[in-house]
């Protein structure tokens, strides 16, 4: 089961419709980072809305693929963890450590926009001549 | 442990990623006939994934079996998984976070045991590996 991946503006969109297993989960990841080279994505966002279950191989690949989106410059945000989905991740003692979440889709694409107005305001300017 | 009434049995093999997503499906739909609430059913699921995903990782196949049980009026489910693989040579340890001879998290089985209610754990090198776990639906969930 192919996770159908969404190009908009400067961000990619993982999807899941469905349970993923070990094989489908790490040609995700795969897909992703490839994508975020050729379509130069400033953000990744995963879904995860439809995940009725996050175990330690899942878990894992969600932290590598923000992990190797960031060697590749992309800030990745995993949304939609459900309550009960997220109980069960915190009496596995799975966590996600260091990798930004949100509640839904908007709240993530909102993330995004203001790590993305952060760094184009710290960015130098190029290709601008100042008078001397 | 007195429980009197056995009901059903089913068996799901383990021999490809795929069967680890089946065996925890399973599980889910017989926790949601038992009454068991959403949560107590995710919490199952999460359990029999890991486990079924250590049959794969260590013993390449095996099976899970799920049972229906009633322990007085309290319903519960039963969960076996059984491989005939290289068993573990120390349980203790492999019951302890972060160890793992897999390159794994080393989550699995101590996380595992911490959402079921009773969890065990029989096995020996050469002598494959069988993990009981049980939940018990409680009373006013």
């Amino acid at each position: 089961m192919e996770v159908p991946i969404l190009k908009q503006g400067h961000y990619l969109i993982a999807s899941i419709q469905s349970a993923l297993s070990d094989a489908d989960l790490s040609q995700l990841r795969e897909a992703l980072i490839a994508r975020v080279g050729k379509f130069r994505a400033r953000g990744v966002i995963v879904d995860v809305t439809a995940l009725d279950v996050m175990d330690s191989f899942a878990v894992r690949t969600l932290r590598d693929i923000a992990h190797m989106a960031r060697l590749r410059g992309a800030e990745t945000v995993i949304v939609g963890i459900q309550p009960e989905v997220a109980f069960a991740m915190v009496q596995l003692g799975l966590t996600l450590k260091g990798i930004a979440t949100a509640l839904d889709l908007e709240e993530g694409l909102a993330f995004l926009d203001r790590q993305g107005q952060g760094r184009i305001e710290n960015r130098p300017r190029h290709g601008r001549i100042d008078r001397a | 442990m007195g429980v009197s009434t056995v009901r059903d049995e089913l068996r799901c093999l383990i021999a490809a990623d795929t069967d680890v997503v089946q065996a925890r499906q399973t599980g889910r739909e017989l926790a949601a006939e038992i009454g068991f609430s959403v949560g107590d059913q995710t919490v199952i699921a999460a359990a029999i994934s890991e486990i079924a995903r250590n049959i794969l990782m260590y013993a390449k196949r095996g099976e899970v079996r799920f049972t229906k049980v009633l322990d007085g009026n309290r319903p519960g489910l039963i969960v076996v998984a059984e491989d005939d693989g290289p068993g573990i040579r120390d349980v203790s340890r492999a019951l302890q976070d972060g160890y793992s001879t897999s390159g794994g998290l080393g989550l699995g089985l101590p996380g595992a045991r911490r959402l079921m209610d009773e969890f065990e754990v029989v096995s020996a090198p050469g002598q494959g590996t069988r993990i009981t776990m049980r939940k018990w639906k409680r009373a006013n969930a």
